[in-house]
């Protein structure tokens, strides 16, 4: 929880710099942003590509248990897709973005503000990525304040589908202590993959207009 | 926006081929700080557009929806496996 508020802490200083104006036109006009992207994407691929726990983890998977991240993945695409019929603002595309962040907020509303600048302009992308990161963020909350609800209706498996990208840090204790300490390594495993997929559903996402 | 996925590749690669150098495992540190410094560049072209900034209970609305549709359909999704893969085999 204390990770969450340093990064809202960030986004919300940004925006009171912002909008109080006090900046100077040339940081507003330069915007060295995507350059930032670059460098947390190439950061991002060393993180992949050096990963020693990857390889035992994909050495270790049994199909079944695949079946978790993909629960979690066919789940929040296809009722994201749903919920676009309401949201008409956004086309199902721009609604399966958001839902692919899969609570990583951070990375998701990044990834959507520069993907989908070319497309829908600087002023759509901002809303969409300012979407991104509540959504993101809201669904994290759901995941730690709904786990004991989701594993009495929906059983063991629940809380870690709803926790999407954040089962192996930040809502793995609330998840081992209402679906069981067995679910340790499940919950881990479903982390760590669901948060390999993001950048991929994110971009793959965002590449349609 | 193809450049963006080719980095990371080219990031995966050459964490691969370097994946014995130790400081490579310390690689969190720098990405949560990119992240950061991304999140209060974003916060700024958010604060200081006016139009979005009028516009947060509509962006917020929305992201609550959809934020209730992802978890929703994640625990329906896991409900239906967890009853017809997990369970049984528990009970072998």
């Amino acid at each position: 929880m204390k990770g969450s508020l340093v990064v809202v802490g960030f986004f919300v200083l940004g925006c009171l710099l912002g909008w109080s104006g006090a900046l100077p036109d040339v940081i507003l006009e330069n915007d060295i942003t995507v350059y930032v992207l670059y460098l947390l994407m190439f950061l991002v691929g060393l993180s992949i590509g050096s990963d020693k726990k990857l390889k035992q983890i994909l050495s270790s998977i049994r199909p079944r248990l695949l079946l978790v991240p993909l629960s979690t993945i066919v789940g929040t695409l296809s009722f994201s897709a749903l919920v676009s019929l309401f949201i008409t603002q956004w086309s199902v595309f721009d609604c399966l973005a958001v839902g692919s962040g899969f609570a990583y907020y951070s990375l998701s509303s990044i990834l959507i503000t520069e993907m989908k600048t070319a497309s829908l302009g600087v002023q759509m992308a901002t809303e969409l990525g300012t979407i991104a990161l509540m959504a993101n963020i809201i669904r994290e909350i759901f995941a730690l304040l709904g786990a004991p609800l989701f594993v009495r209706y929906f059983g063991r498996l629940a809380p870690i589908c709803a926790g999407g990208a954040t089962t192996m840090d930040t809502t793995l204790p609330i998840i081992t202590r209402y679906a069981g300490k067995d679910m340790v390594f499940v919950s881990i495993f479903h982390g760590i993959l669901v948060d390999f997929t993001v950048p991929f559903f994110v971009s793959f996402f965002c590449s349609f207009s | 926006m193809f450049i963006v996925i080719g980095i990371m590749f080219g990031g995966i690669a050459v964490g691969y081929v370097l994946r014995k150098v130790e400081i490579l495992q310390k690689v969190g540190k720098p990405i949560s700080l990119t992240i950061y410094l991304l999140l209060f560049l974003l916060g700024i072209t958010v604060g200081s557009n006016p139009d979005i900034m009028n516009n947060l209970t509509t962006l917020g609305w929305q992201a609550f929806l959809l934020a209730a549709a992802g978890t929703l359909g994640s625990v329906v999704v896991a409900g239906l496996v967890y009853r017809y893969f997990f369970k049984e085999r528990r009970a072998e």
